[in-house]
């Protein structure tokens, strides 16, 4: 039971981050600096939502009360959620969205390591399949922190600017508390080896902000929630 | 191998006069036939117990009728999406989690085994492995060429970070370039021949 319950929420957490993260890449669609941009942030968030839709079915399985996926994702408030702070920060600019990606992909595919090699089996399959799409997102996120960075005053200055907005966040990530896996070196490498490479100075470390894992978010989740379950509460039941 | 269950598993009970609604006549003439001869094959009459390896290439013809509803010049047996038969379930795969075909695909088996008159089938979805571009026949590597899509290569997809040149599949050079790794669908990048100029999408590998 214990075990179950444990589960669940673990599974309830890789999908919250999913969903809302891939509910904010989906806001740059038709609305990114050029078309191919539009088109990776847009098939970036469609991977996001489709892991979401996997992890949180999973969690209405294991939790064995009749709710799916659907109401998972739409009949939950934000105090029921439990994804990371970082996911549910405002898109910005083009940069600040690249370093949100940057800090999460990088995570997200580290700890996706691990989930694909889990001893639970269908958390681990939804992990196999999520670590090819992730390493694509990662890849992504990286290239455009050097272009940015080592790009125009301009770009480079919003590239700083991005990553100091997001990076007070990154603790939450690694907080033992909520399970989270002990890959912070790992982490701390790669982003560290990408800032090299695009001239950036790592932001200075500062009081990381917490709560998201708890359910405590930030004002900014409410109002991404409310255009997100709007059509299934309005009309409920409705199909295509 | 990990399976979960699909919505449009159960068998659909259809309304009177429902069934026959949609399609011309002589579809619905092929259908029947079709229907009767597999229902023989693959209900097993007079008790024969149906061999697993024939029941399984039955329903993959029939599928292999079914084009994928983003790039339909490749069937989803092409594609390596329809995985095989146990029993009376029929394990499919999608190819990105996100993929936004894959409701439709599930969708057009569904109904292409209700017209085989393979209405007990149901379908699940299989995660475990997960699909790879390895999975795509060669038949479908042809057909996507054809259809001026560049194919993955074969065997590629341990590699699939690190891709080399796509061959142009209009002019066949392998001075191309890639303008952007996500394209018109999560399977595909964005490429453009550095000879003929042909933009061109490349089924990426995965």
């Amino acid at each position: 039971m214990v075990e179950e319950n444990a589960l669940f929420f673990h599974a309830v957490r890789l999908g919250d981050d999913a969903l809302v993260l891939g509910q904010r890449l989906s806001a740059w669609c038709g609305h990114a600096p050029m078309l191919e941009l539009d088109l990776a942030l847009a098939n970036i968030g469609l991977d996001l939502l489709g892991q979401a839709a996997l992890f949180l079915g999973l969690a209405g399985e294991v939790e064995d009360k009749g709710r799916d996926t659907d109401a998972l994702a739409f009949h939950r408030d934000a105090l029921d959620f439990r994804n990371c702070l970082l996911v549910e920060q405002p898109n910005g600019d083009f940069a600040q969205t690249i370093a949100r990606q940057f800090l999460f992909s990088n995570w997200q595919e580290l700890l996706m390591r691990e989930i694909a090699a889990a001893p639970e089996p269908r958390l681990a399959a939804i992990g196999q399949k999520a670590l090819k799409e992730i390493a694509y997102h990662a890849r992504f996120a990286n290239e455009w922190v050097v272009r940015l960075g080592d790009g125009t005053d301009e770009s480079r200055e919003r590239m700083i600017a991005g990553l100091e907005w997001m990076w007070r966040f990154v603790d939450e990530l690694f907080d033992p508390k909520d399970g989270a896996p002990s890959h912070r070196a790992d982490w701390d490498s790669r982003v560290a080896r990408v800032l090299a490479e695009a001239g950036l100075e790592q932001p200075k470390p500062r009081r990381g902000v917490l709560g998201g894992r708890a359910g405590h978010h930030s004002e900014h989740l409410g109002h991404l929630l409310s255009e997100l379950q709007f059509l299934p509460r309005a009309y409920p039941g409705a199909v295509w | 191998m990990i399976v979960h269950k699909n919505n449009l598993s159960p068998p659909r009970r259809r309304g009177p006069g429902t069934r026959n609604r949609p399609g011309s006549a002589l579809a619905l003439e092929r259908t029947g036939e079709r229907s009767q001869e597999l229902d023989s094959r693959l209900r097993g009459n007079d008790n024969l117990v149906v061999d697993r390896e024939e029941s399984q290439r039955g329903v993959f013809e029939i599928l292999s009728c079914v084009p994928d509803p983003e790039i339909p010049c490749v069937s989803v047996v092409d594609l390596g999406i329809v995985r095989e038969v146990r029993e009376n379930t029929l394990f499919i795969t999608p190819t990105y989690s996100g993929c936004p075909a894959t409701i439709a695909i599930a969708q057009d088996i569904r109904k292409a085994l209700d017209e085989a008159g393979l209405t007990h089938m149901k379908i699940e979805t299989m995660l475990s492995p997960p699909w790879t571009t390895d999975w795509i026949s060669d038949e479908g590597r042809e057909k996507l060429r054809a259809y001026g899509i560049a194919p993955p290569p074969k065997g590629a997809a341990r590699h699939s970070l690190r891709e080399e040149a796509a061959q142009c599949p209009r002019c066949g050079s392998l001075h191309t370039e890639e303008i952007s790794r996500f394209g018109s669908t999560p399977c595909k990048s964005l490429n453009r021949c550095l000879d003929c100029s042909e933009p061109f999408d490349r089924f990426k590998c995965h």
